[in-house]
């Protein structure tokens, strides 16, 4: 990984995800080390992301790193009309390497073949989002204790949810299977079907919560949004019907975990935040110690 | 018989490359993949042409250019069923068929509008993972261009 950008979950093999997930243990046992300490690392967030964004600085700032840049275009040279090919080329003189957020999609792809320094995709409009899918491994492996032979079970925005599509392909590499919870409008894109039975994995469709839940090992929640809809009565009709309440995790495995890439909106009913199985406030910390894993061996210091 | 007829209307070239059988529609896709606009050398075309397999099919003739087999193949992309052959002394030395290439750099336009390639001066990169039919996967964005939605770039 050393020296090598990463912008799409597909750019690492099993064996890179296994040694983040090694490394990100380590830091979290012992996360104040001054590994970064005289590095420079651009945060460039051409589209505002406040949980991303901290959670990278938060991860340099506890390893000694220093961190430029900003927080939303308007504060960028991009406003003037720079292009991203020129404002990359720039600032990848002014530091180690760049995290870069913006609304484009395939921009940190391209970020990366004009940058001298490494580029880490921190979400390229609705295309990709790596270092979110290695702290979701990272979360399952953790309360799992493994993340082959699971049940894991993927809820509500399935056909345009980037998280959800790169959660599958990383989970794709272990002995995984899958069950689908969304509304029609809003399933899984056939082409992920496709190649999961190329796999030889097992998956199922539903288009509410059952008892099926029962089997679940990690329940994955997704935001089902307005405006995905192009007929709104019928979102109207399915918009509750994706709510998590807490008395619906009663049957559930004592070792499930609900997760969440955040932002929530009322997907998840207030309720199970008290709930031992609720794990998505634990989850951004884990993407704390991710993202220092990530950084540290892309840099080769560990 | 049918040669004879259409040298009548483009006329021969004594050294150079003409591809034929373009369905007409596509001739200036064609002179746009292959970026003729630029070229100073004689070009003479024709169009609407009779033909039986292709109904009405267009002729392009360059003369005194051999474009590289890669070149050529671009033109595959749009148009599979184009035939190539290189004249030297006014007569067929050789006749070539074109095939997808396994990449593709500009030529074709990504689908998706919200790729960096169709909002910033960013060169289309395509890996094709399928040749019949033509499905492109971008570089980029990540996201399927198929056949059906293929558009070609022009170089004006």
């Amino acid at each position: 990984m050393f020296g090598r950008s990463l912008i799409s979950i597909n750019d690492y093999s099993k064996e890179d995800y296994l040694r983040i997930l090694e490394l990100a243990a380590e830091f979290e046992k012992n996360p104040k080390q001054n590994l970064l300490q005289g590095y420079v690392i651009a945060t460039l967030f051409f589209e505002p992301s406040t949980r991303t964004r901290l959670s990278f600085e938060s991860a340099i700032n506890r390893l000694g790193g220093r961190v430029i840049g900003f927080a939303e275009a308007g504060v960028s040279s991009a406003t003037k009309g720079e292009s991203l090919r020129d404002t990359i080329k720039t600032v990848s003189n002014y530091c180690d390497l760049i995290v870069m957020r913006h609304p484009l999609e395939g921009s940190a792809r391209f970020a990366s073949e004009v940058s001298s320094v490494p580029v880490i995709n921190a979400g390229d409009g609705a295309n990709q989002h790596p270092t979110q899918t290695l702290l979701d491994l990272f979360s399952i492996n953790k309360t799992q204790g493994r993340l082959d032979d699971l049940n894991i079970f993927l809820v509500g925005d399935l056909k345009y949810g980037r998280t959800v599509h790169s959660l599958l392909m990383a989970m794709s590499k272990f002995k995984t299977t899958f069950n689908f919870i969304s509304p029609d409008e809003l399933k899984i894109p056939d082409e992920y079907k496709l190649y999961l039975e190329s796999l030889g994995l097992k998956y199922y469709e539903h288009k509410d919560f059952t008892e099926i839940i029962s089997r679940a090992d990690i329940i994955y929640m997704t935001r089902v949004q307005k405006e995905r809809f192009s007929d709104p009565i019928e979102y109207e009709k399915v918009k509750n019907t994706y709510v998590l309440k807490n008395r619906m995790l009663e049957n559930t495995k004592d070792t499930m975990k609900v997760l969440h890439p955040l932002p929530r909106v009322n997907e998840i009913s207030e309720d199970v935040d008290e709930n031992l199985k609720a794990y998505y406030f634990t989850q951004t910390l884990n993407g704390v110690f991710a993202r220092m894993a990530i950084l540290t061996s892309i840099l080769g210091l560990k | 018989m049918k040669e004879k007829k259409e040298q009548l209307v483009v006329s021969a070239i004594k050294d150079g490359t003409v591809i034929d059988h373009i369905p007409a529609g596509l001739l200036f896709n064609v002179i746009d993949i292959l970026g003729l606009q630029k070229i100073e050398n004689q070009i003479t075309f024709g169009t609407n042409l009779e033909s039986k397999k292709l109904n009405k099919k267009a002729i392009i003739k360059v003369s005194e250019v051999f474009f590289r087999k890669d070149d050529l193949d671009r033109i595959a992309l749009v148009a599979p069923q184009v035939k190539i052959n290189i004249i030297k002394d006014y007569e067929v030395v050789e006749k070539k068929v074109v095939e997808v290439p396994d990449r593709i750099e500009g030529i074709a336009k990504c689908v998706n509008p919200m790729c960096i390639t169709n909002n910033q001066n960013v060169q289309t990169k395509f890996e094709v993972i399928s040749k019949e039919p033509v499905i492109l996967k971008c570089q980029y964005c990540e996201k399927i261009t198929d056949h059906n939605n293929i558009v070609i770039l022009s170089h004006k």
